[in-house]
């Protein structure tokens, strides 16, 4: 997306806004009770489209009506809804907390926390099926950090210069992934990309400069990967055809959170989905099988983990189209073990490097897909 | 028993016994009560003046629904000197015969009340001759008592004393009056005694006397000469009791053995179906079989030990219940308009239940609620006691309808309690037993017995308005909610309107109109909304003369000077 996109996208977005509007006004003119249509963001209401690779939303819809119990959620909505139309007129942007402010001034419609304005921005969102950007949107947390062998070309925000930011060069520290990454443009002779749960293994590498022996870019996401992240690795993998793989904790919130966002989104902003996925990427580990072929120090499950392992083979369509995933979620049930990705330290600390990652390199049928 | 015989004996050789039968004698009913004069009702100066008119008044409406005449009583209180009362009470009743005078007025235990099953205000013939031996021994002035039974008739004046010893009447001075009254009675009974206001005062008595009686016109002038007249409100007499005959299961040994005396029955059988009701002939046979009797057996002949075995027979025979025609109850919505008149609340439920049975005698538990408007929030509920159309209002404590209300859970109704007290909260609780015999704990008739079956019907009343209150405190909840949810249609619909202006632009007077559809839309669809506001005169039956008094403190302060007094009185004596 260029800057000709941006412009598009913009009017696409008071177009739409403009349209949901008008549909209001007019059922209010016949005298009907107007309603606001909101697709269901829920696990239940996305399907994994295999071709693409990422979940797709589906068409459940929630339907708002304007009634004495909706009415303060309903002109909290259109009252979102007009301020995103004056941001993207006036081509500014708010985080989410900034949004949050904003409404204060809106008298009794204010909102009395921020989950309740998020949510409605969430809402809007799904409603217009465009990502909360297109409408001058942004969120609060930063993009993950990076570092190893890619130079990010950015430009200076006064000048218009172009700026080449080295990732080779960062030291001890790292480039961080900003918060709109459409502009950026990379040049790299990497062979992949390694996504890293946890920031202290990813200092780790980066500390014994791991990205130079494996010739690839360290990229922690801290958590579950924010959609900027996302993009910045689906935009490595797609343009620059770099292989993605991803080291998370060897428990279930590692693999079905924060990897299968990773890989192909979420079930809450399913409708963005297709821009913010990686459908390429595979897993190194930590695996069920790790956990015994690398006789890994463990925690027990605990009732949480259980349910959440059940659950995702219940009812993620991700898991559900991978027997591989499926059994090794079954064994981790069985083993009633996790083990984080430091556990590997119990053969050294520096194991990671010398060993593990290496062996991983070599053997595709230890990864999961 | 030989060698302890010796010590037995006097200085003169007499056995001792014989000396100490010098002193046995007979107490008399009178001198008895003249030294318990507690169990009248007669423990405190106070309490004297309340029991005095009672007793009369009670009498009196007694004795006009008796005879079919709308009551019209006339109750006067006046200081005659300090702690030195005059209570006159008149009513238009049906007269007393000459004859009868002395004995119902100054014989204690007298009546008509106590050998018919029948419900009535007095039951033991005791009340009012109580008062007149109390006013003789307080201030030794007889009691003057003028009646006259009809038109043709003289108006008969007699002043009486009592016999204390003998327990009978004496006649002071006879004779005839000049009285406008075309039938009736008038008592006159002077008595030591103190007024004080408030919630067991004679002013109070007769003001839920007059509540519950709303076919009576009483007029009643206090000590400090105000006059207030509580007028008839009702021209229907309430329905006449009608008398039974006592049900075998209510029937003890002593009771039994004197009816089996006194009955004109030739044979046990025919004793037993004319001196009951329920019983039969098959059932009579089987009481006569199951106590080894021949239903021949003469009455008169029967031994204690045969009465005995009756008395077991009865309670291993099925008979049914008492009928319960003889009682008389308010009905729920007598309860509920008297309670509308005295208390200024936001709701008011009531019940009348179906009639059960305790010991053979059939009763009615009637139960009412009032709750929430002008009435205090902070406080333990107020709980009226009524037995039989009188006010109870001493000895709420030992009274069986307290323990019902304590042993009720009202926390499940919505109000808070702590354990096993009254609960707390604007609620009035007002409780009516109607029986051919209501079992008071004494003979002043200010609580009731503690009959497991009784407190268990009063409980079930209790719980019955216990459930419309908490349904009304949910509907006043959802009514609130409501009341917001309306106030948010108000709140919101302009930001709609805002909203849909700044995006696609809408004139201030299409603005305007969004705003009007939206308002008119929401508010059809919430209906109309039921007015349960509470306003001071939305309750049309309320009466400020009649409103219960609810300070309290006057009373209470009062009961402790009047403690303060008993102490003293009993040092004097």
């Amino acid at each position: 997306m260029g800057k000709g996109a941006h412009d598009k996208a913009d009017s696409n977005a008071i177009a739409r806004i403009r349209e949901v509007a008008t549909g209001i006004y007019e059922s209010i003119s016949k005298r009907k009770q107007p309603r606001l249509k909101i697709p269901l963001r829920a696990l239940s209401n996305v399907k994994y489209d295999e071709k693409e690779g990422y979940f797709e939303l589906q068409n459940k819809n929630k339907t708002r009506t304007l009634t004495a119990s909706t009415v303060k959620t309903f002109a909290q909505t259109m009252r979102m809804m007009a301020l995103s139309k004056e941001l993207v007129e006036q081509s500014d942007i708010a985080t989410k907390r900034e949004i949050y402010y904003v409404s204060k001034n809106w008298g009794d419609a204010r909102f009395d926390d921020q989950p309740e304005s998020d949510n409605t921005m969430d809402d809007i969102e799904a409603m217009l099926r465009i990502n909360r950007e297109q409408i001058g949107f942004i969120p609060e947390e930063k993009g993950g950090d990076v570092a190893g062998k890619l130079i990010v070309i950015d430009k200076d925000s006064d000048t218009g210069k172009e700026i080449k930011i080295d990732c080779t060069q960062m030291g001890s520290g790292a480039y961080s992934i900003p918060i709109s990454v459409e502009h950026l443009r990379f040049e790299t002779s990497a062979k992949f990309v390694l996504a890293i749960e946890t920031a202290g293994m990813f200092q780790r590498l980066v500390k014994h400069n791991y990205w130079k022996t494996a010739n690839c870019i360290l990229i922690s996401m801290g958590g579950v990967p924010t959609r900027a992240c996302r993009r910045f690795i689906r935009r490595l993998n797609e343009e620059l055809k770099i292989a993605v793989y991803g080291f998370v904790d060897g428990d279930f919130y590692g693999w079905t959170n924060i990897y299968r966002t990773l890989k192909v989104g979420s079930g809450n902003a399913a409708h963005i989905n297709r821009y913010f996925c990686v459908p390429d990427a595979r897993l190194f580990g930590i695996t069920a099988q790790d956990i015994i072929d690398y006789k890994l120090p463990t925690h027990p499950l605990k009732e949480v983990d259980v349910k959440r392992g059940k659950d995702a083979l219940k009812n993620d369509p991700f898991i559900q189209r991978y027997p591989e995933w499926q059994r090794a979620i079954q064994l981790m049930l069985k083993l009633g073990k996790r083990a984080e990705q430091q556990a590997l330290a119990q053969h050294g600390l520096n194991y990671v490097i010398s060993n593990y990652l290496p062996d991983k390199l070599k053997n595709p049928k230890t990864w999961l897909p | 028993m030989a060698s302890e015989h010796k010590a037995d004996e006097a200085e003169d050789g007499q056995p001792l016994a014989y000396k100490l039968a010098l002193k046995q004698r007979e107490i008399g009913i009178a001198e008895f009560f003249s030294r318990n004069r507690h169990l009248l009702g007669f423990d405190n100066k106070r309490k004297a003046l309340l029991t005095v008119v009672k007793e009369c008044v009670d009498n009196s409406l007694d004795a006009c629904e008796e005879a079919r005449i709308l009551p019209d009583v006339t109750v006067e209180t006046i200081e005659m000197s300090p702690e030195r009362y005059r209570v006159i009470v008149e009513d238009n009743g049906p007269g007393i015969v000459k004859s009868k005078i002395p004995n119902i007025f100054a014989k204690l235990l007298y009546g008509s009340k106590f050998h018919s099953l029948k419900q009535a205000r007095g039951q033991q013939g005791m009340g009012v001759s109580a008062s007149v031996l109390y006013g003789q021994l307080t201030t030794g002035r007889p009691a003057k008592i003028i009646s006259r039974i009809s038109k043709g008739y003289p108006a008969e004046s007699v002043e009486l004393h009592i016999d204390t010893k003998k327990n009978k009447p004496e006649v002071v001075s006879a004779g005839t009056a000049e009285w406008d009254k075309e039938h009736g009675t008038r008592v006159e009974i002077d008595i030591e005694a103190t007024y004080l206001r408030g919630m067991q005062s004679p002013d109070e008595y007769l003001k839920e006397t007059a509540i519950i009686n709303p076919h009576a016109n009483i007029t009643y002038t206090n000590p400090k000469a105000e006059q207030v007249i509580y007028s008839r409100v009702s021209d229907k007499l309430p329905v006449e009791p009608k008398e039974i005959k006592p049900h075998p299961y209510g029937v003890e040994l002593g009771i039994l053995c004197s009816m089996l005396a006194d009955s004109p029955a030739r044979t046990l059988q025919a004793f037993l179906t004319s001196e009951f009701c329920r019983v039969g002939a098959s059932a009579a046979k089987e009481i006569c079989e199951r106590a080894a009797l021949l239903p021949s057996t003469k009455p008169a002949s029967i031994s204690r030990q045969q009465a005995e075995k009756i008395t077991e027979a009865i309670k291993n025979t099925r008979l049914i219940a008492p009928p319960t025609d003889c009682i008389s109850p308010l009905g729920a919505g007598m309860i509920e308009k008297g309670l509308r008149k005295e208390v200024n609340a936001e709701f008011y439920c009531s019940i009348s239940r179906s009639p059960s049975v305790y010991r053979g005698y059939p009763f009615v538990i009637e139960a009412g609620l009032a709750y929430g408007g002008a009435l205090p929030a902070d406080r333990t509920a107020t709980l009226l006691r009524f037995a039989n159309r009188v006010p109870l209002l001493y000895q709420q404590g030992a009274c069986a309808v307290t323990e019902s209300v304590t042993h009720t859970n009202w926390k499940a109704y919505g109000l808070q309690q702590s354990n096993r007290s009254l609960p707390v909260g604007h609620l009035v609780i007002l409780v009516h037993i109607a029986s051919v015999w209501v079992p008071f704990t004494s003979e002043a008739k200010e609580a009731i017995a503690h009959y497991p079956k009784i407190i268990k019907e009063v409980k079930l009343a209790l719980q019955d308005c216990g459930r419309k209150l908490s349904m009304y405190v949910r509907k006043k909840r959802r009514i609130r909610d409501e009341l917001k949810k309306r106030g948010f249609i108000g709140t919101y619909i302009p930001h709609i309107g805002l909203a849909l202006k700044q995006i696609i632009g809408l004139s201030d007077s299409q603005e305007e109109r969004v705003n009007e559809e939206l308002k008119a839309m929401l508010e059809q669809k919430r209906g109309v909304l039921e007015d349960i506001e509470f306003r001071p005169d939305k309750n049309v039956d309320f009466e400020e003369d009649l409103a219960l008094p609810m300070e309290g403190s006057e009373g209470e302060e009062a009961e402790a000077r009047e403690t303060k007094d008993r102490e003293r009185d009993g040092e004097d004596g």
